[in-house]
């Protein structure tokens, strides 16, 4: 096996030839592409079809968050968290507002926390909806994407409900929630979850075992497990590829270690097996939610947080597992009441550099089922 | 003039035949209009059916349910503005839509509508359609080429590795069809009215003969025939999240909307080139069983009576249209559209009754046209709605997988089931 990292740049040095006579070409795909997701540029070496090499080309998102935390105080940099990866709002929150609680000393109630675990879930399942919706039609199938998307909408109704808004929530605050769960709350997620489960099966039921999606997914950008560890990469593909990390029960955070939940691993670590890890973790995603509605307690939902945040000089990293991998906030603070440094770990940013790894010789259809498979947000990637 | 119409009425014979350029000409006129109506008329039914497939309600907004949503595409089409890239092959690039249409349109002049409906019946007429319907790929490699662009290069490169491929399982499918002609008389032949003619006396459409080899054959075909006009799950030549656009990236305003008459045209001209072969063409059901003119009377109402169906279908949706002063004029303009309808079905059920009584009549002849075009066209629109259909249903094949289905799997099944009908067929005769 060879060191993932040691993989050669690629010559993108002008042919000498024009490109009609010779055998390889260049292509650009992006930034302005139906498929890459956003704004990602990827430069494709071809040879007729098979890819020699990419190079991601990324930054054309890139607004500076991490440099506007700098300038902002702990409780005003919120809210921009959640535009990094805007289909999980929810989950940088609340990586963000434990961090800042850690370097706080402080300790949401548990009320907060377990308000905090359904919100994130539910988040998990949308952003898991969404993936599944693109990645299929990427492949193709422009079905599913109306199905998940009918469906994902339940959730972001419970949002808006929630919080007011549907996809940049600001839903928690640091040291808890700002708002009490409105009346219903409960009943409400309880009818997603039985409005839901069926869903799952019907998505199943378009996709896996079709056998154009076997064919176009089953040994397709196939990464080991080592070779996930060696670039850091981590979340749902990580587990795909048959490493059983979830941060969720490694290092447990919220209100995590109370809830009896399993972590779907893969084997092969193709496309395949991502997608299955995913619809997997969806139904866990949904265990999950029915024990914490089920016992949600009662309690403030508020810890006693100085109005003016100022954490004593020091710095944290805190990581949560967010629907794409790990999500890390790395936060030094000089005791003023901004941080000195905000770094963010991005799930994406760090999964996108298997890509590379995953599509060298493989074919220009299988580069787009890969990239779908990383599921990347490019608000994430270049922050 | 009114004898001259008349007595063509009562001709038994396609004008080309008969050595009648006139009506030739007339037919090809007609087939020319009916063909881009049905192709505005595929248009909406395919964003109609996709959307309902998906959920969605699809266009609702121009006309009443979006009925006028094709015209308004088409205006908008040629009102944009027409651009040539600064680098492509301009002479080329301005050719290429051509070509490709005009190999969709010249397969219609040996599709048999009827036994007398059709511009020529060629003694050659499978050699002829399979021939011209394979020229399309030279449209799309031109294109291609022409963009001097990288996408379309691909997409061009793709379709025409696929079509070249696809065509010999579908040739080989094609030729145990006409196999089977050889059957009673011992004489095959190679003419499409001729292939529907033997369908008739042998009493059996060729889906049925020697089941399960003529079902194979079938079935090969039309996987084949997916394949040979790009749709989806073998649309790689577009492949719209790989490829943006395919041959047609460069393409934009008349050019491009030339390019998708192409595409539905042939998508109709292969479907009834599948009907003509393994469905008994413009036969109806049970030509041979149910004889008695009874029999005829009754299903020479079925047009008359599809009209009658869309109509109320028409009249249910004016009914259930919201009352509110927003819907006025949908309301009012569907109700036009389901009077139209209603009309239509009315003249259809007066010839039918009409051309009941006698053969000789000018409209018992009208009434066998009619019925044989309808039967035709149900046909031709069950396969219409399997392209949509499948287009819903399944994810896109990738290239080599293509390529592999195409020669490993097509091509040998149609080999052996070639094979095999000439042995049973020796045997049976």
């Amino acid at each position: 096996m060879t060191d993932p990292r040691a993989l050669s740049p690629l010559d993108l040095e002008t042919p000498e030839k024009p490109y009609l006579d010779s055998n390889e070409l260049i292509i650009n795909m992006g930034p302005q592409h139906p498929a890459t997701h956003g704004v990602l540029r990827v430069i494709l070496k071809l040879d007729g079809e098979k890819v020699l090499g990419t190079e991601c080309v990324i930054g054309y998102l890139h607004r500076g968050v991490e440099k506007i935390a700098e300038n902002r105080t702990y409780a005003m940099f919120n809210p921009y968290v959640d535009r990094m990866d805007y289909v999980a709002a929810v989950s940088n929150g609340l990586g963000y507002c434990e961090a800042v609680e850690k370097l706080l000393n402080v300790e949401a109630p548990p009320r907060a926390d377990y308000i905090r675990v359904i919100l994130t879930e539910l988040n998990r399942m949308a952003s898991h909806q969404l993936w599944l919706g693109t990645h299929a039609l990427d492949i193709g199938a422009m079905t599913p994407l109306f199905y998940t998307f009918r469906d994902r909408e339940e959730i972001l109704k419970i949002f808006e409900k929630y919080c007011g808004a549907r996809l940049t929530t600001h839903a928690f605050r640091i040291g808890g929630c700002l708002y009490e769960t409105y009346a219903g709350f409960e009943k409400d997620v309880k009818n997603f979850l039985m409005f839901v489960a069926p869903k799952i099966d019907e998505y199943e039921e378009l996709l896996t075992t079709n056998r154009i999606w076997l064919e176009r997914t089953k040994n397709v950008g196939v990464i080991s497990g080592e070779d996930c560890v060696a670039l850091g990469v981590t979340g749902p593909v990580l587990r795909a590829s048959g490493v059983e990390w979830d941060l969720r029960k490694a290092q447990p955070y919220a209100a995590y270690s109370k809830f009896d939940f399993e972590i779907p691993t893969g084997e092969n670590g193709d496309t395949y097996d991502r997608y299955l890890v995913r619809m997997e973790e969806m139904r866990q995603s949904l265990r999950i939610i029915e024990q914490a509605v089920n016992s949600i307690p009662e309690g403030p939902i508020m810890a006693k947080v100085p109005k003016v945040i100022k954490p004593p000089v020091g710095e944290i990293y805190h990581s949560i597992e967010a629907p794409k991998g790990e999500l890390g906030y790395f936060i030094v603070s000089d005791g003023s009441t901004q941080p000195y440094r905000v770094r963010v770990r991005p799930p994406s940013f760090v999964n996108l550099q298997a890509l590379d790894r995953m599509v060298r010789g493989l074919l220009v259809a299988d580069v787009i089922a890969v990239i779908g498979t990383i599921d990347i947000v490019l608000g994430e990637v270049d922050r | 003039m009114p004898n001259f119409i008349m007595s063509y009425l009562g001709s038994t014979v396609t004008p080309g035949e008969a050595g009648n350029q006139f009506w030739a000409l007339i037919y090809v006129l007609i087939i020319f209009a009916g063909v881009s109506l049905a192709v505005v008329a595929m248009n909406w039914f395919e964003r109609k059916a996709l959307a309902h497939f998906q959920i969605r309600l699809g266009p609702m907004r121009v006309g009443p349910h979006g009925l006028l949503q094709p015209i308004a595409d088409a205006i908008k089409l040629m009102l944009k503005e027409d651009i040539i890239p600064a680098e492509a092959d301009q002479f080329v690039f301005w050719i290429a839509p051509l070509i490709g249409l005009l190999a969709a349109f010249t397969v219609y002049i040996v599709i048999p509508f009827g036994p007398s409906q059709a511009v020529s019946d060629m003694n050659i007429g499978v050699l002829f359609m399979l021939g011209v319907s394979s020229l399309g790929v030279l449209g799309i490699v031109v294109a291609g080429w022409a963009s001097n662009s990288h996408y379309p290069l691909i997409g061009a490169l793709r379709s025409s590795a696929q079509m070249v491929s696809y065509e010999v399982a579908m040739g080989l499918a094609v030729v145990s069809a006409v196999l089977m002609t050889s059957m009673k008389t011992g004489t095959g032949t190679l003419s499409m009215i001729g292939i529907v003619e033997s369908q008739q006396q042998q009493g059996i459409w060729f889906i049925f003969k020697f089941f399960p080899l003529g079902f194979i054959a079938f079935v090969c075909f039309v996987i084949a025939m997916i394949a040979e006009t790009n749709r989806a799950p073998f649309d790689m030549a577009e492949a719209e999240s790989e490829l943006t656009a395919g041959y047609h990236t460069e393409y934009s305003g008349l050019r491009w909307s030339l390019f998708m008459l192409a595409e539905y045209a042939a998508m109709i001209a292969v479907s009834s080139i599948a009907v003509t072969l393994w469905l008994g063409g413009w036969l109806r059901p049970f030509p041979n069983l149910l004889q008695a003119p009874t029999w005829d009377f009754i299903f020479s109402l079925f047009p008359g009576l599809t009209f009658g169906a869309l109509t109320a279908i028409a009249v249910i949706g004016v009914v259930r249209m919201p009352v509110h002063s927003y819907f006025k004029v949908q309301r009012i303009g569907l109700a036009v559209f389901a009077a139209l309808l209603g009309f239509i079905a009315l003249v259809l059920l007066v010839i039918a009754i009409a051309g009941r009584s006698s053969d000789s009549t000018v409209a018992a002849r009208l009434r066998e046209g009619i019925d044989y075009v309808y039967w035709f066209l149900l046909k031709v629109a069950f396969f219409m709605y399997l392209f949509i259909w499948l287009r819903a249903t399944w994810p896109r094949y990738r290239f080599d997988q293509l390529m592999r289905v195409g020669w490993k799997v097509l091509l040998p099944i149609t080999l052996v089931v070639l094979i095999l009908t000439a042995i049973v067929g020796v045997i049976v005769s």
